[in-house]
């Protein structure tokens, strides 16, 4: 399976319109890592502005969603199309529903940052955040290769992607259990520490949505459904 | 004769009949063409075909222009015995029994098999006439079983509600549309088993053709239908069955609801798709 899966058609035109339309929900989902990316970063650092360029930004991710919306519909009324095609932009309007979510998570992060800065002062004592900084690498790096198998319509690695998951799930259990510790120690505490559990949970949720968009990249390429299977299920599936 | 080159698709039938169609119940082979190799003169059209059509369900061919399909359609009526060049080998079996054996008296076989041609054909008669008219050649000329025969047989078209008040007028000032479905009504008048329909709506307006599509499927609650197309999407919302066929050869025989979204040879995928192999 490869990118001249795309091409090929009798009609340019046709062709034209899906490899814009993969343009379109690579753009997307390039917005959608830079927004991560800043988020993070505000709600590290303190950068306010930063924050506030994070939220301003979200309306560029439902406007690319409702463009890739309704091309993909213009493309489904007037082309018709089957087999591979058709599960191409049945995966399309999936995973831009999946992107617009992480973009919604990575806006909550960034009204956290502004929130936590107004709890702690400009002053305030602010943590190094090691765990939450390596818990958003690793959701950033499984939407980045998700995004990167759609871009090469590629599933050969993609249960490394979704293994990543366990991961993820293991670092939030732990940063949740130091929380609550923090929590317990001193109450003092409880609202700062509740911002960072929210961020920590929207890391969390992103994580899920780049599984997602795994499940629906398996779909796109084998025409199998796999949701709602386990990792095991799934590499057996993806092999098989 | 140039050798004959046998199919190197196998297709295993057992599990196309047992895979998901739209409605799930069980399916029995009404029509099974084994081995089939038809010849015009020196060229041979059809390679050695093996598919099996359900009874009660609609079969769909489709592929490019020249790839056989109304050939094979043609073969299932024994319409290719009036062209001149041709050789055919193999066996078509209906309900069991070979079509092609010496035994069989073709008109009767005709009688069982009946078959609806692109450009509507009604014959310059009433309306009354043309539906009567395979009943009449039987000797049939009882009155009121004519009468009831027309009713069902224009009921049974989706023709009746339109043309009850007009019987006895002349079938060519009927519609396009409405000349199908009477062609449709004379086919099923004297009751086939099997109905064969090549390219029924190619001829016609998009309502006539949802008429021609919405009939096909109330037929199959009595008839085992074959349908040839050239439109695709008209073979994936009439079929239950789709066979897809490509130089003479079957290349790819499933359930209508796979075959468009998950076909398994790669030719069938480039066809459907619309690319170039």
């Amino acid at each position: 399976m490869d990118n001249s899966k795309i091409g090929h058609h009798i009609s340019e035109q046709f062709n034209r319109e899906l490899e814009d339309l993969r343009n379109k929900v690579l753009t997307m989902g390039g917005l959608v890592e830079q927004q991560i990316e800043h988020s993070v970063k505000a709600f590290t650092t303190g950068d306010l502005e930063l924050a506030e360029r994070v939220i301003k930004q979200d309306n560029q991710v439902d406007a690319l969603e409702m463009t890739i919306d309704e091309e993909s519909c213009q493309i489904l009324a007037l082309r018709q199309p089957t087999a591979f095609d058709l599960r191409l932009l049945l995966t399309v309007i999936k995973i831009i529903n999946e992107l617009e979510r992480v973009g919604d998570l990575a806006e909550r992060i960034a009204n956290m940052a502004i929130h936590l800065s107004d709890s702690l002062g400009t002053a305030g004592k602010r943590d190094d955040y090691y765990e939450l900084q390596h818990m958003a690498d690793l959701v950033k790096e499984m939407l980045h290769e998700a995004l990167d198998a759609f871009a090469r319509m590629n599933i050969d690695n993609i249960t490394d992607i979704t293994g990543l998951d366990d991961n993820v799930d293991k670092e939030y259990a732990s940063i949740l259990r130091q929380l609550i510790t923090q929590m317990m120690e001193d109450p003092r505490n409880i609202t700062r520490t509740l911002d960072i559990l929210w961020t920590v949970r929207a890391l969390e949720r992103i994580g899920d949505h780049a599984c997602y968009i795994c499940e629906h990249l398996i779909y796109m390429v084998k025409g199998e459904d796999v949701r709602h299977l386990s990792q095991a299920e799934l590499e057996k599936k993806v092999k098989g | 004769m140039t050798a004959q080159r046998t199919s190197t698709h196998t297709i295993d039938m057992s599990s196309v009949l047992k895979s998901k169609t739209t409605n799930n119940d069980e399916t029995e082979a009404c029509l099974k063409v084994e081995n089939l190799n038809l010849f015009y003169g020196q060229k041979q059209a059809l390679h050695g075909i093996n598919m099996e059509m359900p009874k009660k369900k609609v079969t769909a061919y489709i592929g490019p222009s020249g790839c056989g399909k109304s050939t094979l359609l043609r073969c299932i009526n024994r319409m290719n015995d009036l062209v001149d060049n041709v050789t055919i080998d193999g066996n078509i079996l209906l309900d069991g029994e070979n079509i092609y054996d010496k035994s069989v008296n073709v008109a009767a076989l005709r009688r069982r098999v009946g078959m609806v041609f692109q450009k509507p054909n009604p014959f310059p008669k009433s309306i009354f006439e043309n539906v009567t008219y395979g009943l009449r050649i039987q000797g049939i000329n009882d009155k009121r079983m004519l009468e009831e025969t027309v009713e069902n047989a224009l009921r049974g078209a989706a023709l009746w509600d339109e043309v009850k008040d007009r019987l006895h007028d002349n079938a060519l000032g009927l519609s396009g549309g409405q000349q199908q479905r009477l062609v449709i009504a004379r086919a099923i008048a004297i009751e086939p088993e099997v109905l064969l329909l090549d390219e029924p709506a190619s001829a016609l307006d998009p309502i006539s053709t949802l008429k021609i599509e919405e009939l096909i499927n109330e037929l199959k609650e009595k008839y085992t239908i074959v349908i040839v197309t050239h439109n695709m999407q008209q073979a994936a919302r009439v079929s239950d069955y789709t066979a897809f066929m490509y130089m003479g050869e079957l290349i790819e025989m499933g359930a209508t609801s796979q075959l468009f979204t998950k076909p398994v040879k790669k030719q069938t995928e480039d066809y459907i798709t619309g690319r170039y192999g």
